[in-house]
């Protein structure tokens, strides 16, 4: 998920799954701009393998031309919807980001070849989630530590709603120089809401039941911060 | 030239480390019409003399849009430029699509010369036996390229190639230094200037040129008669004097029927330049 800055800046984050080694880059850095991919990861390392061979023979010319990122996010388009056609498709959603000339760039492609650019974007669930704050939060004149406090906003959302995400995440900063991709970093959450405190008192089969005022009664659901009621944990005894 | 026993093949070098029928090639470039080309800092402009095979013919197209930032101008074998121009536009729009953007102009010449250059190292190919002005426009900036037969290009302020093409070379040579801070309109004035001299004498109309621009928000277009003869009229070339005579053209500049070429060991071989 990307958002565009007012300096002359981009950046996103994504979020960083651990698997057997300790972190999965999501985000990598494609000649002066920034690939992020949600999705097989095998295809999104084939997909730098490509980026790097275009990028080289690029640079290869040596005659003052660069591809931009709105060329590599047309190459990448092409590239997708072409292994769609083939009902072989690459199994990603890409999101590119830029500056060249001044121009800030944030593309994204999915991989049935669908490429849109736009001031912010998202893979996924966040397309659901994160852009309508999005929407209503981003304007042209974000500063950068700004818009680092309105991904996390969209980013802790996200994390809540994904039941396999770990909560670290890594952003980028593109500017005219080039990319900088920050170390992955954690981000607070807070679970210490009462309805997650006993979330399964009173549930159909379970062991534990409230009591509300002084009859034993079936329980009603759980709700949050009842204080009037005690459990009773009849998990031990085989007497009743 | 003379003919030798060095210039059947393409293949074959001479002692002197020439390849004859790459300059052969290169002399078809001088028996075609002239065509020239200027730019400034924003503009390019080329313009080329109109032959007809005979008064119930139609001209020759010697001017080609190849994209909507690039044309190019031929002298020689009309048919190897259209050829070429094909695949030119090929090139451009296959990159346009893939990356949704121009090609930069200096990549494309690089392209044409490196098929060119392919043709002079084959036993079983010839040269292109044209020379094509590339005219472009690009992220950095305005650019006028002349590509050779045997696969060299130079990116150049002004040039003309074709016969009597050395007259309009004089006339720009004086006055290229200029060129690069020269308005749309003194451009064009150049241009048609210099056609004029490869004419000699013969009167300057719209109907035996063909002039086209190429510019900072102006895309390749070729000026049409009757834009092109209120240019002539109002800058009153053809009213004006020739200016002082040619200086002595290289006999290669003649139509070929002057065999007075200078003996084949003289000098660098055109192409080593």
């Amino acid at each position: 998920m990307s958002v565009s800055l007012s300096d002359a800046s981009i950046y996103r984050f994504l979020w960083v799954y651990p698997a057997l080694q300790e972190s999965v880059e999501r985000m990598k850095p494609v000649g002066k701009h920034s690939l992020g991919a949600s999705g097989e990861i095998s295809d999104f390392q084939e997909i730098l393998r490509y980026l790097d061979e275009l990028i080289l023979y690029d640079n290869m010319w040596d005659d003052g031309n660069s591809l931009g990122p709105k060329e590599v996010h047309n190459y990448l388009t092409r590239v997708m919807y072409n292994r769609r056609n083939k009902f072989n498709p690459l199994w990603n959603s890409l999101v590119l980001g830029g500056v060249k000339n001044g121009q800030k760039y944030l593309g994204m492609v999915s991989m049935i070849g669908v490429h849109f650019e736009d001031n912010h974007v998202a893979t996924g669930f966040g397309n659901h989630l994160a852009r309508p704050i999005l929407r209503d939060e981003w304007h042209e004149n974000l500063s950068f530590e700004d818009g680092v406090k309105l991904l996390e906003k969209c980013m802790r959302v996200l994390l809540y709603r994904d039941r396999s995400a770990v909560n670290k995440l890594q952003i980028a900063k593109i500017t005219e120089e080039g990319v900088t991709i920050s170390q992955p970093y954690a981000l607070k959450t807070f679970w210490n809401f009462a309805a997650f405190q006993n979330p399964t008192v009173g549930a159909e089969g379970s062991w534990k039941v409230t009591i509300t005022g002084d009859s034993l009664s079936l329980p009603p659901s759980p709700t949050m911060g009842d204080s009037s009621s005690t459990v009773i944990d009849y998990g031990n005894r085989l007497d009743i | 030239m003379f003919r030798n026993q060095y210039d059947t093949d393409v293949t074959t070098w001479s002692p002197q480390g020439r390849l004859f029928q790459v300059e052969y090639a290169m002399e078809a470039v001088k028996q075609g019409s002239a065509a020239i080309g200027l730019r400034s800092k924003t503009h390019v402009v080329l313009a080329s003399v109109n032959k007809a095979q005979s008064e119930l013919s139609s001209h020759q197209k010697k001017i080609f849009k190849v994209d909507h930032h690039i044309g190019v101008a031929i002298a020689g074998l009309t048919a190897d430029g259209r050829v070429l121009s094909r695949y030119m536009r090929s090139e451009c729009i296959n990159y346009s699509y893939t990356y949704e953007s121009p090609l930069p102009v200096g990549r494309l010449v690089v392209q044409l010369a490196d098929k060119a250059q392919v043709c002079t190292q084959r036993s079983w190919k010839r040269p292109y036996g044209v020379g094509l002005l590339v005219a472009g426009l690009d992220e950095s900036g305005a650019h006028l390229y002349y590509n050779c037969p045997s696969g060299n290009y130079f990116e150049y302020q002004a040039f003309a190639i074709g016969s009597r093409s050395q007259a309009a070379k004089t006339y720009m040579e004086r006055r290229f230094e200029g060129f690069v801070s020269s308005t749309r309109e003194d451009l064009l004035k150049d241009a048609l200037f210099a056609l004029r001299e490869t004419l000699q004498g013969e009167k300057l109309k719209s109907s035996i040129c063909t002039v086209a621009v190429v510019g900072v928000g102006e895309e390749f277009h070729i000026l049409d008669n009757e834009t092109v003869q209120g240019l002539i009229d109002a800058f009153e070339i053809v009213g004006e004097e020739t200016p002082a005579p040619e200086e002595a053209a290289p006999a290669a500049d003649e139509p070929a029927a002057a065999d007075q070429g200078a003996p084949a060991d003289e000098g660098a071989a055109p192409m080593d330049i």
